[in-house]
């Protein structure tokens, strides 16, 4: 049984619908009047550090943040 | 004892389909709030003490469907930080499927609808509130209970219009001028998102 559901536009150009919503989610938080933008745009702030793994061993981590450094 | 097998199989189904088709429905079952088999077992070996709650007791059970249509819908909104709408009792709400405008009722039929962005309007008597949100899905259940799941779900005054319309015309600049698919895609996403926020404002 081939599928032949319509795909949307974002699933055929090879975007997840993860993708797809957040980044509708940010467009959305970007057009907030002030108070409540700023808010926002610290709430979705993220800071996380990410090493990939190989050989039972870690590679050196990678810190991706958008907190500015100290 | 195969063939039993197959003939036993064979008579459930014609029961099943004698009765007129009932055996399958969109409700589940409800389930109890109390796990009996985990507290009979506990007190046959530790019949002193009382069994430990588990979290099948922390549970609200599921609301049962009515036999006759209810009311009030009772809809639930949540984003992933906060959670906006809870258990409210509301006449109608209006949700922005990808299909076009829904209205929901009580006694709506069980959906699962995806959403576009969109408005979401709440109507409670003569009180009316709407929400822009970002897009989501609406999980209408049979016993009237409506979740509405989104990332961000903003009141409409909360919309700056002058950013909208920069928006706007800075993705159609970037879809004229697009190359790859996904370029293509991420600018065809701006112009939507940026459109139903400026019809939103204009509503």
């Amino acid at each position: 049984m081939s599928s032949s559901a319509a795909v949307p536009f974002w699933r055929a150009a090879g975007m997840t619908y993860i993708t797809y919503s957040n980044i509708c989610a940010s467009l959305v938080r970007n057009c907030l009047k002030e108070p409540y933008k700023s808010e926002a745009i610290a709430r979705e702030k993220v800071h996380y550090s990410i090493s990939k793994w190989s050989d039972g061993k870690s590679e050196k981590p990678t810190i991706r943040s958008d907190v500015a450094e100290d | 004892m195969l063939r039993r097998g197959c003939s036993f199989l064979v008579r459930s189904c014609e029961r099943g389909v004698a009765v007129g088709a009932r055996s399958f429905s969109a409700d589940a079952p409800a389930v109890a709030a109390v796990d009996s088999t985990f507290v009979e077992a506990w007190k046959k070996i530790i019949p002193n003490l009382d069994p430990p709650k588990t979290l099948l007791s922390y549970m609200r059970p599921r609301p049962p469907t009515p036999s006759s249509i209810p009311s009030k819908l009772t809809v639930n909104l949540a984003l992933p930080y906060s959670s906006v709408i809870s258990s409210k009792e509301v006449d109608m709400v209006i949700i922005p499927a990808t299909t076009g405008q829904m209205g929901v009722l009580p006694g709506h039929v069980a959906t699962i609808a995806e959403l576009k962005p969109g408005i979401l309007s709440v109507h409670e008597g003569n009180d009316l509130t709407k929400y822009f949100v970002s897009g989501g899905f609406a999980f209408i259940h049979s016993n009237s209970h409506t979740d509405i799941v989104t990332i961000e779900a903003i009141p409409i005054d909360r919309i700056d219009s002058a950013l909208v319309q920069k928006g706007l015309a800075e993705f159609t600049q970037k879809l004229n001028s697009a190359s790859t698919d996904l370029e293509k895609a991420e600018a065809q996403i701006g112009v939507d998102v940026h459109s139903a926020l400026n019809s939103a404002l204009t509503s």
